[in-house]
């Protein structure tokens, strides 16, 4: 048993952190927070070059082709620098459903673009309220053409291509759905930028009007590739809250260990080291959590979708308490704009909700460890 | 990144599992496969017996404290030998609680300042249980601040004599060896005047009065000592050098990595999945799955957290302070869990015993569990040993560091 990452890829993670600490510092993530761009185009360019976009895409389509575990470590460290790029969007939903359901066309034409940055794929999903579920999908496909509303599509507003779910049936089964794909560049798809609580990351309106599409995987299969590409994009950014949570717990740290009140560093008072011990714990057990997730993301193992809501929850909770707790140690500073704090913050509960919320994958895990249980 | 076993690793497991099935008690399996934290029994049967018995044949085949030196009684096995062990030993692991503190921090404590001589006549005994240790640190006026203890040992001749009184001593009433902790010059600074010792505990002078808990049962117990005598010989390291020699005894308390910490758990789950509420299964209610969850990943976080400390620890590395995490999530885990196991059976949860739901189970749990997070640790001063060891956050003020120890105040008020 190894139950760690291998030298290379401490390697790679370290690599990944340094060029991150380098090419996207806080004021990186302020220019897009502040709305100045809408994401940041040097950083992405930059990360296409350091192969970071591509680098579990194969190198038949212009990947690197090293792995999901490379991927991972990546994650982690896009996670803790904040980066305001759409990672997440192009690299762990798009890409991975064209890689799991395109046929050769398909990945020939996007997978490359996207590997080299120069095309951003997103998965538009959801339309309005409510977590994933198949019944929710009311944009619907009648032959190659797509009518409806999606919202909020991460990245809807910069992404070139988007992986769409509509209903193509209406049997009230989970085969009802299907998957297009949609160049957003092409007439019939207007997309509007929505504010979000972290506008370091986009989110979108995307309205299709007859809108041109092709059918990504086989028709009725839509809902079951969604399904294994949620689980997929729970490890991956699973990885990034952890990043988020760690840093959060070192700037509560750091902030603990320079601030004096009272005479005295306010680290020293257990009333702030048990919160920071506690954070510190929430962090870890996140760790491990998102360890065995990738093991089962990169092994394609049977026990994906369970160890991926282990995963999800676990970093969930961990960002969501480090970043809250990191403005609490604080204090006043913490709830300034000045102050880095709320970007973590920010992150946080977006992060905790893009992929489904926490209740919803609270419920899905229990309804998975049933069913192993039950087998 | 795998679970794998190396082919050396495969054929230890096969050899440990093909042991374990012709020699195990499965008689008792059922029994501690169903014992839980406040209850264990095996019927028709004294469990100290047992436990001596399996540890006695597991020393005679080889396989008793895998981790230590043949010559005292172990294997020389490697760390992730010892886990596999674990792993295919499964609810007789169970039988070993009565030797944790010996095998895991008397013996190594032995280990690191015994004469070679005593090393060899008193380990191989301890290894195969025919002797059982205890450890004799806590004192009423000493828990967490266990440098705050008072019990006396004075040089008379080439023998201390050893005043004083201990508590919470784990299985003192069965156990023939102690470590001992005691005061040798309470005019210096608290730290500075401690020895430590290792003697017999039907030494004349030492009586043993056992602790009636909270939870009515008796596991710990207090220990007098009056006029005691230890020959000088079996002194552990130098003359008020005892607080650095508790450092190794607790330090390789957390060594004892992979055994697992008992959350409460997988015996929710089961009890859920099992339990019919008015509209159906408690694990079908929206409610009971967001908690079942919550606690999952908890469980889950620290099955994990160790396997990540245990391939450190194959490749060499020390485990740090960072494994305290484990007790502090699991105490506090296990008392909620019981808890919301008797609000899931309504007014009967009140009710406890074999006739109680799940067979008392978790009523049991709920009572031993405030033991849980004060043990070996409170959870306080764990979270202290995380901020400061693992965060670097600065340590309490002392207030009494640098005063003799017969001058720091010995009440709150008046």
């Amino acid at each position: 048993m190894n139950f760690d990452f291998s030298d290379e890829q401490k390697q790679l993670r370290n690599e990944a952190r340094k060029f991150l600490a380098e090419k996207c510092p806080p004021k990186a993530v302020r220019t897009v927070l502040d709305g100045k761009e809408p994401y940041d185009r040097q950083l992405w360019k930059g990360l296409a070059g350091m192969g970071f976009l591509g680098v579990a895409i194969p190198e038949e389509f212009g990947g690197a082709g090293a792995g999901h575990l490379e991927l991972c470590v990546i994650a982690e460290e896009i996670g803790r620098a904040l980066a305001p790029v759409p990672f997440s969007s192009s690299v762990y939903l798009a890409a991975e459903a064209i890689l799991m359901a395109g046929d050769d066309a398909q990945k020939q034409k996007w997978l490359p673009l996207i590997a080299s940055g120069a095309a951003i794929g997103t998965l538009a999903l959801f339309e309005g309220k409510g977590n994933p579920s198949p019944q929710a999908i009311k944009l619907s496909a009648s032959g190659d053409s797509l009518n409806g509303v999606k919202k909020p599509v991460p990245d809807g507003a910069i992404a070139d291509v988007a992986v769409v779910a509509a209903r193509t049936g209406s049997s009230g089964r989970e085969t009802d759905i299907s998957l297009f794909l949609v160049d957003l560049k092409a007439d019939g798809v207007e997309a509007k930028s929505l504010t979000n609580v972290d506008p370091s990351r986009g989110q979108a309106e995307l309205t299709f009007r007859n809108c041109r599409a092709e059918p990504l995987g086989r028709a009725g299969e839509g809902w079951s590739i969604v399904s294994q590409v949620l689980d997929r994009a729970a490890v991956l950014m699973a990885f990034e809250q952890v990043g988020g949570a760690d840093r959060a717990l070192e700037m509560g740290r750091d902030y603990a260990l320079d601030r004096i009140a009272f005479g005295r560093p306010i680290g020293s008072f257990q009333a702030v080291k048990h919160m920071l011990a506690d954070m510190y714990v929430s962090a870890t057990l996140a760790r491990s959590n998102c360890y065995y997730g990738a093991w089962a993301l990169s092994t394609n193992a049977s026990e994906l979708p369970e160890a991926a809501a282990a995963a999800r929850i676990s970093a969930t909770q961990a960002f969501q308490h480090c970043a809250k707790n990191n403005i609490q140690v604080h204090g006043g500073m913490g709830f300034t704009w000045e102050f880095d704090c709320h970007m973590y913050y920010r992150r946080a509960n977006a992060t905790a909700l893009g992929l489904g919320s926490l209740s919803y994958w609270e419920d899905a895990l229990i309804d998975r460890m049933r069913k192993r249980n039950a087998a | 990144m795998n679970f794998d076993d190396t082919p050396q690793e495969a054929a230890f497991r096969a050899e440990a599992r093909a042991w374990i099935a012709a020699n195990a008690p499965k008689q008792y399996e059922e029994d501690l496969k169903k014992s839980s934290l406040g209850r264990t029994e095996l019927k028709g049967a004294n469990i100290l017996e047992v436990a001596k018995a399996w540890q006695k044949k597991k020393a005679d085949a080889g396989w008793a404290c895998l981790h230590w030196p043949k010559e005292y009684g172990g294997r020389g096995a490697t760390p992730i030998e010892r886990v596999i062990w674990q792993q295919e030993e499964g609810a007789f692991g169970k039988l070993s609680g009565i030797f944790i503190i010996g095998h895991g921090m008397c013996g190594p404590t032995m280990m690191a300042y015994a004469g070679e001589e005593q090393k060899r006549s008193y380990l191989p005994p301890l290894a195969s249980g025919e002797k059982v240790w205890c450890q004799l640190f806590s004192e009423p006026a000493g828990g967490s601040d266990v440098a705050g203890l008072r019990t006396r040992a004075e040089k008379r001749g080439d023998n201390w004599i050893i005043n004083g009184q201990k508590i919470w001593t784990s299985g003192a009433h069965y156990s023939d060896y102690g470590i001992l902790l005691t005061r040798t010059d309470p005019n210096v600074p608290k730290h500075k005047g401690l020895t430590m010792f290792f003697l017999d505990m039907k030494s004349e002078g030492v009586e043993i009065k056992p602790i009636k808990q909270a939870n009515g049962q008796s596991d710990f117990n207090e220990v007098y000592f009056t006029d005691v005598k230890i020959p000088d010989a079996q002194r552990l390291g130098d003359v008020n050098d005892g607080w650095n020699v508790s450092l190794t005894t607790l330090m390789n308390e957390r060594m004892s990595i992979g055994a697992g910490v008992a959350t409460g758990f997988p015996e929710l789950f089961e009890f859920c999945s099992n339990l019919m509420l008015e509209d159906g299964l408690a694990i079908d209610d929206r409610n009971v799955r967001a908690k079942l969850a919550h606690w999952a990943v908890r469980a889950s976080g620290l099955k994990y957290t160790s396997m990540r400390a245990i391939s450190a620890l194959s490749k060499g590395e020390r485990p740090g302070p960072e494994n305290s995490i484990g007790k502090l999530v699991a105490g506090s885990m296990i008392q909620d869990v019981a808890a919301y196991a008797l609000d899931l059976q309504g007014a009967a949860g009140v009710l406890s015993g074999p006739e109680a739901e799940a067979a008392g189970k978790f009523q049991a749990m709920l009572l031993r569990a405030p033991g849980t997070r004060v043990e070996g640790g409170t959870d306080e001063i764990m979270r202290n040993i995380i901020a400061e060891r693992v965060l670097g956050l600065p340590g309490d003020i002392r207030v009494d560091k640098d005063v003799p120890f017969n001058k720091i105040p010995t009440r709150g008020r008046g």
